[in-house]
């Protein structure tokens, strides 16, 4: 059976369908990338991996295990960490109180046994310069790699990223594409939404295109972005 | 007549009002929830002790040491039962619910008690003195001061370095993501609300203890703690401590003036000073 498997997934606000009976299936170890025009449905599905939104209808299992109505907090101690969008660090903690945080309550674990495990993923992610820098006045770069490494600090086995590249520079982007690639090398499963296509690219061995809610298509990336579906929604032909 | 003793006496009395406000700060800074029942939690505190000295025949600090774990379960039940429920983005339900639990403790406390003021007898140390040179100090002043230094080294000590205060400061800044860290937003509102009832017996037991207290003697001390809160800048406990100590030296400066000027000094320091520092003297950041 597959490592997170979504059957038929659907979510409605009122009128506006955001899944529309969405099956995906994510094997062991993989790094999947997601696409799709905005408010395709991207983020709504993490939400949906995640708990804080309850699917209308389908089933989400993961490791075997039917997760449907796990709430979030549970599915944390099951393996799944997620970075937002929007990063959303605790401002008032600083960088290395953010991980041990998340890594103490991620894992039931005591901050003593999870302090080490905190400094080498900070030293992964390229933020110990700013260990004692309350989170809120950090730029955009380390905000982002706080969001990784938050998520990494819960020690999952699967990793949701939501466009953690959006607003880097390319110099920028190559060294967080190297960090992701590296904790995909280590066995993280990764699930990856992002706009920025070619650190994407460079990354994920599999692609799934989202629109209005549906998986229009998937596969190798190559052949998905050159199918006449996705360039349809990217370049309005009409073919 | 206005000497040292009776700027002494007033900081003195600060480290209680800094007892009063520190559970309220606490619940305050954590889940944004204004407790308006926090004064008729004290007396409701002030009562339990009062019970176990005069019924049981303890010890006064003994009976608080009791008493505490007991205060500890209800803000924990309190806070799982009802107050979780009306957390939320508007701040008028939990507004409502805590004005109307002061209400209820109210009611409940004089049925309970009756409406006669009580006292937590101290016995030889109601009247102890230390002897400083310039002017000798009551003893259960200085211990008052000395608990509240206590409460807000250990509560500082609790937010900084323990796991339990990086959550309390994880929820405070992001419930959301918090419990997508695996912290359980709910559990650690209801630990600080049993960790502010906790500071509550001891305010208790020393408010108890100073004067006499009866069944609708909380709603001013509510007033107290807001205002040391306020005067101080919310979110700095230290500040709290200097907030409680200028409430108390205008109200000791206020009485040697007039007795009638105790409690409108302190109010007037409070307006003084919200006229000059809107935020407070030390805000947060």
């Amino acid at each position: 059976m597959a490592f997170l498997k979504l059957a038929d997934v659907s979510k409605s606000f009122g009128a506006l369908t955001v899944a529309d009976k969405v099956s995906l299936e994510v094997p062991k170890g993989e790094a999947l990338g997601i696409v799709g025009p905005n408010g395709a449905g991207k983020s709504t599905l993490f939400n949906l991996i995640t708990g804080n939104l309850r699917p209308d209808e389908g089933k989400i299992t993961f490791k075997d295990q039917d997760i449907t109505k796990v709430p979030a907090n549970r599915r944390i101690h099951a393996g799944i960490g997620r970075s937002f969008q929007v990063p959303q660090p605790f401002g008032s903690l600083t960088v290395f109180e953010n991980l041990l945080a998340a890594a103490s309550f991620g894992r039931n674990a005591s901050e003593q046994d999870v302090a080490q495990d905190c400094l080498e993923i900070l030293e992964t992610t390229e933020l110990m310069a700013v260990v004692n820098t309350p989170a809120a006045g950090l730029p955009l770069l380390n905000r982002k790699r706080l969001e990784m490494a938050r998520a990494l600090a819960t020690q999952p086995d699967l990793l949701l990223l939501d466009e953690i590249a959006g607003g880097l520079t390319d110099g920028e982007c190559v060294a967080l594409t190297d960090t992701i690639r590296s904790v995909n090398a280590q066995g993280v499963t990764i699930i990856w939404i992002e706009h920025v296509l070619h650190a994407l690219t460079a990354v994920v061995q599999r692609l799934a295109v989202l629109d209005f809610g549906k998986v229009i298509a998937q596969g190798n990336p190559t052949e998905v972005m050159g199918s006449d579906a996705v360039r349809e929604i990217y370049l309005g032909a009409d073919s | 007549m206005i000497g040292i003793d009776t700027i002494i006496q007033g900081v003195l009395l600060g480290g209680l009002y800094a007892l009063f406000a520190s559970g309220l700060s606490l619940i305050f800074g954590i889940m944004r929830l204004v407790n308006l029942a926090h004064g008729d939690l004290i007396v409701f505190a002030g009562y339990l002790i009062l019970v176990g000295v005069s019924v049981f025949g303890l010890n006064p600090f003994l009976s608080a040491l009791i008493a505490a774990p007991l205060m500890f379960g209800v803000g924990w039940v309190l806070q799982l039962a009802v107050l979780n429920r009306v957390l939320g983005h508007n701040i008028l339900p939990p507004l409502l619910v805590t004005f109307g639990l002061s209400v209820i403790l109210q009611n409940l406390l004089l049925e309970t008690f009756s409406a006669d003021s009580q006292r937590i007898p101290v016995g030889v140390l109601e009247t102890a003195s230390v002897d400083i040179g310039v002017t000798s100090l009551g003893l259960l002043p200085l211990l008052t001061f000395g608990s509240a230094i206590a409460v807000i080294l250990i509560l500082n000590w609790i937010f900084y370095r323990t796991a339990l205060g990086r959550a309390f400061r994880a929820v405070s800044d992001d419930p959301t993501t918090a419990s997508l860290m695996g912290i359980k937003p709910n559990r650690i509102f209801a630990l600080a609300t049993g960790l502010a009832l906790v500071i509550v017996t001891i305010a208790a037991l020393y408010l108890g203890m100073r004067a006499n207290f009866d069944p609708t003697t909380g709603p001013a001390r509510l007033l107290y703690a807001f205002e040391a809160v306020i005067i101080g800048g919310l979110g700095n406990l230290w500040g709290t401590l200097i907030g409680g100590m200028i409430i108390g030296v205008s109200q000791t400066v206020g009485a040697a003036l007039n007795p009638e000027w105790q409690i409108l000094a302190g109010h007037v320091a409070f307006l003084i000073v919200l006229l000059i520092r809107p935020r407070g003297l030390m805000p947060k950041q």
